[in-house]
């Protein structure tokens, strides 16, 4: 690390602050566009908790006299058929966005990083089971699975949350094993079984602080997939349960009229567009500044990601 | 002598492999008396560190002990269960080892390490942890220590973590401290201040210590008893003195003889043919016959067994005798093999060509490769 620091041009004399996490920072901040997506990947957070309180109407509050109007002073966003002020509807949809996206993940990442964990440390049949179970997951629909789950749990948050969070499971207990059966057998655990730590303080001290860095970025690339998802399911009619307002709901209805009122499309497709770039600019980020091996290839890299984009 | 402190007998270890089993440790016996320095030397894959890892319950799982016996005060550690192992692991038996940049753990401020070791035995409260490893960190020479007990292992150099890495294995005051390899990866000038430090830290504490080391000056400038290790077999155990003076085995002559040192300039380099041989099977003859320049007809159909030469010292070696007469006779000492040919001519047969009449595979995975840390 040291050697690290010294080609990042960092002098190391003078008081030795300089943590990891200092560090990292430095790279981030080399990254632009990744700032950028940070910004807005906080105000997003900030929208979540106060959009509801600052939103001019409540979510169901019909204006039927000011039906379809066009963006204006009042109506900033316009309004739809029904007169519902377009603004209000992106402030709220903001909450619902915010718990499934963490939620979502924290669901997939919780299974994924203890069966992960556990088949690494154990390996034998348990790791042969478990990631068996994980290639079947991946051979699986994602996609298919979730519509299944919100059939039979329902359309609420919670089921919705669920429905999104578990078929995810399996890309972290992938990455998890993986890591961890690199270190299992490395120096550093033989040294922390040498001076006498048992297994459980071994994958709680040693194990889990070294990979949450990978898990950070996969987090951080997994969240816009898991909004997607969500989009994805209202555009089938099995998202939020439509009084309730989310970025999906819209923008379905939005598309059967986008010729009349396009404004009811471009609003909240623009911002939830945002909103999954800056996540996917974030990861970028975050991948770099955590994995210093990485070097200077952001330009490159952010590159890829552009056309992986397109590709899908 | 005093009672042994660890005493190891008949150990054999095998590691399974896809492509079969690998011998690695094949019935070694050795014993540490208190306040004794023991160095095992050998080549790399020769089972020094295998024998040791594996009495300490350190193996990988594809290895395991198939025979022997390790008795540390009083106990079998071969017997016990895996938390009894643990227990006594870091407690009364500390180990350092080979690499100390990829052994601390990135994450964790150096300090919490060294208490960490403590607290995980119940070995103190948190505050009497933390005093005592201010205190650890002065007395494996790291200054300031109240500043660098919160400083992360990526802030230190190589010799700076080797000495956090010995202040963790000697937190609990263990009995034994196993250094594997403990100066292989430093510099030369690090390497002389780790084990000064080592040293100043076994007569403090009185500690017995194993070192296990490839570096032939090393073990000689440490140690008060040194045994060499070839294919999983003692091959001599000898006081410091006597192997010094009288070495009775060949390989130990050749071992001695590939020694560089400084100013040796116009010194002929007398390198060991050939490589140290896969143990696909465990050895029926001398293991060492491939190589030897003293071979004889017996070792290739006779295991030799270790048997004492002197107080002290055994060998495991048919021709031992003959063997220390040539390697102590004068100005010989580079040129063993030319020197005892010309005595008797009649009776030594080119190595090489006797080992290619054999058809004798030397190719193949080593026991190193098995486990390719570890040793």
């Amino acid at each position: 690390m040291a050697t690290i620091a010294a080609a990042a041009g960092i002098s190391t004399r003078g008081p030795r602050r300089t943590s990891q996490l200092s560090l990292a920072w430095r790279r981030y901040k080399r990254n632009k566009l990744a700032v950028a997506g940070a910004i807005v990947v906080v105000a997003f957070i900030v929208a979540g908790v106060i959009g509801p309180w600052v939103a001019p109407q409540g979510y169901a509050q019909a204006n039927f006299l000011d039906a379809n109007q066009p963006p204006s002073l009042r109506f900033p966003f316009g309004t739809d058929n029904l007169g519902h002020d377009m603004l209000s509807q992106v402030l709220w949809s903001f909450r619902n966005a915010v718990e499934i996206a963490f939620g979502a993940s924290l669901v997939s990442f919780a299974i994924g990083v203890a069966l992960g964990l556990w088949a690494g440390l154990r390996g034998g049949i348990v790791d042969m089971v478990v990631m068996r179970l994980v290639d079947f997951m991946f051979a699986f629909p994602n996609y298919f699975l979730s519509l299944f789950l919100v059939i039979t749990l329902g359309r609420n948050l919670l089921p919705i949350l669920l429905a999104i969070g578990i078929p995810g499971w399996a890309g972290y207990a992938r990455l998890v094993r993986g890591l961890v059966l690199g270190m299992r057998n490395g120096e550093m655990v033989e040294a922390a079984r040498a001076f006498g730590a048992s297994t459980g303080h071994i994958a709680r001290k040693y194990l889990l602080p070294n990979i949450t860095n990978s898990i950070f970025v996969a987090i951080a690339f997994g969240i816009p997939f898991d909004l997607l998802v969500m989009a994805s399911l209202s555009l089938v009619g099995l998202g939020l349960r439509p009084p309730l307002p989310s970025f999906g709901n819209m923008i379905a209805q939005a598309g059967g009229n986008v010729l009349g009122y396009p404004w009811l499309l471009y609003f909240p497709a623009g911002i939830f567009a945002v909103i999954l770039l800056s996540f996917l600019f974030v990861a970028d980020g975050l991948q770099e500044a955590l994995d210093p091996k990485a070097g200077e290839g952001h330009l490159r890299r952010t590159r890829r990601l552009w056309f992986g984009l397109r590709g899908r | 002598m005093a009672e042994d402190l660890l005493s190891v007998d008949g150990l054999q270890v095998e590691f399974e492999r896809a492509s079969g089993t690998i011998y690695a440790v094949n019935g070694v016996s050795f014993s540490v008396a208190p306040g004794e320095t023991l160095g095992i030397v050998g080549e790399s894959g020769s089972g020094k560190s295998v024998s040791v890892l594996s009495i300490m319950g350190l193996l990988r799982s594809n290895g395991r002990v198939t025979g022997g016996s390790a008795k540390f005060m009083g106990k079998d550690l071969l017997k016990l269960r895996r938390r009894q192992l643990e227990d006594i692991r870091g407690r009364d038996v500390g180990m350092v080892f080979q690499d100390p940049m990829t052994s601390l753990n990135p994450t964790m401020r150096v300090g919490d390490q060294i208490m960490e070791a403590m607290l995980c035995h119940h070995y103190t409260s948190r505050r009497g942890a933390f005093n005592r490893t201010l205190q650890l960190l002065e007395e494996v020479g790291i200054p300031e220590a109240k500043a660098r007990f919160s400083s992360y292992p990526h802030e230190f150099s190589g010799g700076m973590r080797q000495r956090v890495m010995i202040a963790i294995a000697i937190a609990c005051e263990p009995q034994l401290l196993i250094a594997d390899e403990p100066t292989t990866a430093l510099d030369v000038t690090v390497q002389a201040q780790i084990l000064a430090l080592l040293r100043e830290l076994q007569e403090k504490r009185k500690m017995s210590i194993i070192l296990i080391t490839h570096d032939f000056g090393v073990a000689t400038n440490f140690c008060d008893r040194v045994i060499v290790m070839y294919a999983g077999k003692v091959m001599e155990s000898a006081p410091l003195d006597r192997f010094l003076c009288q070495p009775a085995h060949p390989y130990t002559i050749g071992l001695k003889r590939s020694v560089i040192e400084v100013g040796d300039k116009h010194r002929e380099l007398v390198a060991i043919p050939g490589m140290a041989t896969a143990l696909t099977e465990p050895p029926r003859y001398c293991p060492f016959a491939e190589r030897c320049s003293f071979v004889r007809e017996r070792c290739w159909s006779e295991l030799p067994q270790l048997r004492p030469v002197s107080s002290g010292h055994v060998v495991a070696c048919h021709y031992a005798e003959e063997v220390m007469a040539a390697g102590a006779s004068p100005g010989h000492s580079y040129r063993g093999d030319q020197a005892l040919a010309s005595q008797e001519p009649e009776a030594l047969t080119p190595a090489p060509a006797l080992g290619a009449q054999r058809g004798l595979a030397l190719k193949g995975p080593t026991a190193q490769e098995a486990q390719p840390h570890a040793s």
